[in-house]
């Protein structure tokens, strides 16, 4: 079943849609967003540097997209405001990562297939990792889920609730990384943001609590990717951009429905 | 200890004639915090006994959210130490919730986070704190001042024995404001729970407190409202033309003291 290419990126996908769900949601409420992203085009260096030295793309991605997300809450508030911050380093992350990848002989590489996914792709060991990413990512939230929000509430209540606050950012800082690492393959370095909020987004016209908001964006994830990677092989797009287009619709008829049931009110 | 009258007057002056009656909660000793070299608290030392409304008051970067993150072991004081009578709970009442219009969350779901408290247990809390009818709206609906009872009535939660407020009345107007301390006047009252209030609207505070500490990097001044009001450093720091209680609040954060002695803490107690 697995030697199939549609099943492997339906699974992929389906891995994807998983990890992003919960963590697109505090990446929402935390006002991250601008976070993911730099995390993202991070990423795109440890690829360069992996190529470079052959090793695997997916850790040196993982460890540039952590490294990242370390350096900006470090220096952050220091000389310089945190956005102004992030836009240095992630492209010029992203930048040099490019020029790298230009100087790497032989092998002629599809840069294509990093920025914006490569699903179809996705090899048996490609799902492994990802697989086993999302599993990681997914215990850690749950295992963190009360610590972790009442963190993003307020961190003196969660010191006096007794939980450490910087454990917590560590945590997410890690799942956010591995995350990143994780969906380069699936809809590539530029879109990863987009898959982290558009179904967060989403989920928060139907859900009533925190939980179900978690439930909706899995749901709105899951979707995408089945219909986006059906689409994209109709249509003959590419999948990770279908993917993208396919959130975003769901994104825009939930809206619509929110906003005439409110205006029925 | 036998359950006292209600009534703090009674409470206050069977404490001061029977000084073991009174427990102390928290001990703060020779207390000093810094930032990466600068100092924020200098030799900051009080106590906090049973039943007791405390307020802190001081102008912005006074130091006041630093030494209630000491107390709440949130940061680790480079001198001296917080002593937190071994099982205190404290309820801790937060400035105000980073609350993402994005979060959607209950109020009942929200008083339940961290703690495993039934409904009933919610609902007794939220009626104490004033807010009996909210269990089911979102957060993110409610108005300051319910908000604010909101995180009142988590930290009633479990019946703690001291309730801690950071700037609880932020974001309230006056009455606002004076209805909150009300409601604080009255649960103590009701749970003989103590009160360690951080506040800068001073002239509502005052009359509810039995003790109020003035400071700014250091204790300024201490005692009963009206001594406090009374001393020399009060008036300067929150303006001179004004009688006691009714002192308008001012921002003046470079006052000056005149005293040379080594332990500025102690420059001038007024004790009661």
């Amino acid at each position: 079943m697995l030697d199939d290419f549609m099943v492997r990126a339906f699974l992929a996908g389906l891995g994807l849609a998983l990890v992003s769900a919960p963590l697109g949601c505090f990446v929402v409420w935390r006002r991250m967003a601008y976070f993911g992203d730099a995390t993202a085009h991070a990423a795109m260096l440890g690829v360069a540097l992996s190529l470079a030295i052959e090793a695997d793309v997916f850790f040196g991605a993982l460890i540039f997209a952590i490294i990242m997300a370390w350096l900006t809450t470090q220096l952050s508030g220091r000389n310089y405001a945190m956005d102004t911050l992030l836009g240095v380093f992630s492209h010029s992350f992203l930048a040099v990562g490019l020029v790298i990848v230009s100087f790497i002989s032989g092998v002629r590489i599809d840069l294509m297939a990093y920025l914006f996914g490569d699903i179809l792709a996705v090899s048996k060991s490609d799902l492994g990792v990802i697989w086993v990413g999302t599993l990681v990512v997914l215990g850690l939230i749950i295992w963190r889920w009360t610590p972790l929000f009442l963190t993003t509430l307020n961190e003196e209540l969660s010191y006096a609730s007794g939980f450490n606050p910087k454990r917590e950012q560590l945590f997410l800082t890690v799942a956010l990384g591995i995350t990143v690492a994780v969906s380069i393959k699936v809809v590539g370095v530029l879109l990863i943001t987009a898959m982290l909020i558009i179904p967060a987004a989403s989920a928060r016209n139907i859900a009533r609590d925190p939980e179900m908001m978690v439930l909706v964006a899995g749901v709105v994830s899951c979707i995408s990717v089945i219909l986006g990677l059906r689409s994209s092989y109709v249509f003959d797009t590419p999948p990770g951009p279908t993917i993208v287009c396919v959130a975003l619709a769901i994104f825009i008829v939930l809206n619509l429905i929110n906003t005439l049931r409110r205006l029925k009110l | 200890m036998k359950r006292l009258s209600s009534k703090h007057e009674a409470f206050a002056t069977l404490a001061q004639v029977w000084p073991s009656f009174a427990m102390k909660l928290i001990t703060i000793d020779s207390l000093t915090v810094a930032y990466s070299g600068v100092v924020a608290l200098k030799n900051v030392s009080f106590q906090i006994d049973a039943g007791e409304i405390v307020t802190i008051v001081g102008p912005n970067g006074s130091g006041k959210t630093s030494l209630l993150k000491a107390i709440i072991g949130a940061i680790v004081p480079q001198e001296g130490n917080v002593d937190v009578k071994s099982g205190l709970k404290i309820g801790y009442v937060p400035q105000r919730l980073n609350l993402d219009p994005t979060l959607p969350i209950s109020v009942g779901r929200f008083m339940r986070l961290s703690d495993k408290s039934s409904k009933k247990e919610c609902q007794r809390a939220l009626e104490q704190a004033g807010v009996a009818e909210i269990m089911t709206k979102q957060m993110s609906e409610l108005s300051g001042g319910q908000l604010q009872r909101v995180l009142l009535a988590k930290a009633l939660l479990g019946s703690p024995e001291m309730l801690l407020l950071d700037e609880a009345t932020q974001g309230l107007d006056q009455p606002g404001a004076a209805e909150f301390y009300k409601q604080i006047e009255k649960l103590r009252e009701e749970t003989g729970c103590a009160i360690l209030m951080i506040s800068h609207d001073l002239h509502v505070v005052m009359s509810a407190s039995d003790r109020v500490i003035c400071l700014n990097g250091h204790i300024c001044c201490s005692g009963t409202p009206q001594a406090v009001a009374a001393t020399p450093e009060y008036k300067e720091l929150f303006g001179a033309d004004t009688d006691g209680a009714l002192a308008l609040y001012r921002h003046n954060h470079d006052h000056k003291h005149d005293h040379n002695d080594k332990n500025p803490s102690n420059s001038t107690e007024a004790t009661h």
